[in-house]
């Protein structure tokens, strides 16, 4: 089980407005989240500070393929982002940065911007106040990526570690 | 059972007889693109340790985005992109002079039918217009790949986009996709593979294929993909490149699509996305008149050779509004080396532009940025807020024609206005 207080946000949030491209001359999610959702104000940049969980409306993270719209948002502590439908390469690079992104268009109706939640992986169920809401849980492949902390190090621990890896057209 | 593009190219690139739209599959993909976050992928290696490469050959490295460099910190990570292509004796290493590495790569003969390619760059998607499937990842995945020569993908489900042509006058590849985006949203194809078919395409330029298939992207796609055909094999054996190097897939006729869109281009007529998100589009004549303090023509979506003959041709004998700004930015040092060889720069310069060297330039934000409350008419696939310059500029999209007219106008122009009743 993990939860906290969540920023919510709404529709279509973009990866330039997530991570500014000005700033992909750094890796460090620490540094990135510096900068995180800035062309917002420094409002919301204090609230995201204050919160453990994004919620959003549908195609969140749409636009470019870069990585630190994900990293970013580990490094300012966020755990998991709850919306209603992710861009595919930001649901990829979530995962594959360890950051949960669940599909759970429910619970993002239910939740108020500031609301606490709480989300059990293992179940697939997020909890608002006294209503739990279900989402389908990750298949195993993505969720021992997840569980390694992110793709390189899952890579690290079960890739090299395999030996000679096969050879394919 | 009948298949689209995408179950095929999959299985063929997964090793496996057939795959279908929702399986998940170890994909090995026929060449890994890595352009300006290449040193990202090079710290990540180093990150794990290891310095074993799947398939040096499969790598395509390309300096394209903050080119030349403006800082030290750019170009010490430049540095290190081109120490690493040395050590690893990787042969597709671009450095700052060639351009945006999906036209450089496509100009050089290295995408073909049927491959599966991965890239750093969301507009990866391009690579459909020559029938490869290609698509945008992160820099981990990069790195994980070169080492694992694999990446899992989900099989997606098939769009079917039929557009019926003749274009109306005035009207491109790109009012196509805009109206498309308008119509089916910015997550209108997510996880979707998204097929172009219909009359349009026959005969349709190599340049216009990758337009459609850049902007396919801005739906939210996976893949796009334009049927390979006799253009295609032109395209690819003027690049020697022979019908023996590759193997077209073409999807079944009776295979199954979750959505079919039909678009008449003979109904067409400009289109503008309007700030700050791809899909809030409107035809011209609703934002015509909005004064404008910069126009660019640049980026992967439309630099090409024929997009800068098409704005040259409208800009000739004109000059570009007083207080405006026209920038041009070259797509690959061989559009360049040819609009120089066919007076295109000369025409360009003579209109008042200033042209800047090949690269992504002003589109990734190098270059091009904007005051306070400014605005822009761009060429390129984004117009998300701060994207050039202050956050509270404004960015419009069009056509390379729509660019041209608007320089000149200093206001957001239709094209048609300049072109004669055949053209």
């Amino acid at each position: 089980m993990m939860g906290g207080v969540c920023i919510k946000f709404g529709d279509s949030v973009n990866t330039d407005v997530i991570i500014p491209g000005r700033y992909l001359v750094s890796i460090d999610p620490v540094e990135l989240a510096k900068h995180a959702f800035e062309p917002l104000g420094p409002e919301i940049q204090g609230q995201l500070r204050r919160s453990q969980i994004i919620v959003a409306g549908s195609n969140f993270g749409c636009g470019s393929a870069r990585e630190q719209a994900a990293s970013c948002l580990v490094g300012a502590g966020i755990k998991a982002v709850i919306a209603k439908s992710f861009a595919r390469v930001f649901f990829r690079n979530s995962i594959n940065t360890g950051l949960l992104a669940i599909v759970c268009p429910e619970a993002v109706d239910a939740i108020a911007d500031g609301g606490e939640l709480a989300i059990d992986m293992a179940t697939g169920a997020v909890t608002v106040g006294d209503k739990t809401f279900h989402f389908d849980p990750y298949p195993e492949s993505l969720q021992s990526i997840i569980d390694a902390g992110g793709l390189i190090p899952y890579v690290a621990k079960h890739v090299l570690s395999a030996g000679e890896v096969r050879k394919n057209g | 059972m009948a298949k689209t593009f995408a179950e095929k190219v999959l299985a063929r690139a997964a090793g496996l007889a057939e795959v279908s739209s929702g399986q998940v599959v170890d994909v090995y993909p026929h060449l890994i693109m890595s352009h300006a976050a290449s040193w990202r992928c090079i710290k990540t290696l180093e990150k794990l340790g290891t310095d074993k490469l799947y398939d040096v050959d499969r790598i395509a490295m390309v300096m394209d985005h903050n080119s030349p460099a403006r800082t030290a910190k750019t170009a010490d990570d430049q540095k290190l992109c081109r120490a690493f292509a040395e050590q690893k004796g990787i042969k597709k290493f671009y450095d700052i002079d060639a351009g945006i590495a999906h036209v450089v790569l496509i100009e050089d003969g290295y995408v073909r039918p049927g491959m599966v390619l991965i890239g750093t760059d969301s507009h990866t998607t391009i690579y459909g217009a020559l029938g490869a499937a290609g698509t945008g990842v992160g820099f981990s995945e990069v790195t994980a790949a070169w080492v694992s020569g694999f990446l899992w993908m989900r099989v997606p489900d098939s769009i079917k986009v039929v557009i019926n042509g003749p274009l109306a006058r005035g009207t491109t590849a790109k009012d196509v996709m805009l109206k498309l985006i308008g119509d089916l949203t910015a997550d209108g194809a997510t996880y979707c593979s998204v097929e172009f078919h219909g009359s349009y395409l026959q005969g349709l330029s190599v340049s216009e294929r990758m337009t459609l298939c850049n902007l396919a992207m801005e739906l939210g796609c996976k893949f796009a993909y334009v049927p390979p055909d006799a253009v295609t094999r032109v395209y690819l054996s003027e690049r020697g490149v022979g019908p023996g190097d590759y193997q077209e897939i073409h999807p079944d006729p009776d295979a199954t699509y979750i959505r079919t869109v039909v678009i008449e281009g003979a109904q067409l007529e400009p289109q503008i996305a309007c700030p700050h998100t791809v899909d809030n589009v409107k035809p011209i004549g609703a934002v015509a008149g909005k004064k404008v303090d910069q126009v660019f023509i640049g980026s992967c979506t439309n630099a090409k050779y024929e997009d800068l003959a098409q704005a040259a041709a409208i800009l000739k004998g004109h000059k570009v509004a007083p207080g405006v700004r026209l920038i041009v930015t070259p797509a690959s040092k061989k559009i360049l080396e040819r609009i120089i060889k066919e007076g295109i720069y000369s025409t360009f310069l003579e209109s008042g532009a200033l042209l800047t060297n090949p690269g992504c330039g002003a589109c990734a934000g190098d270059g091009g940025s904007m005051a306070d409350g400014e605005v822009t008419l761009s060429t390129a696939n984004r117009n998300f807020q701060g994207r050039m310059g202050s956050y509270s500029a404004e960015i419009y999209l069009g056509s390379p024609l729509v660019a041209a007219a608007t320089a000149i106008r200093g206001v957001i122009t239709d094209p048609r206005e300049f072109l004669s009743k055949e053209g």
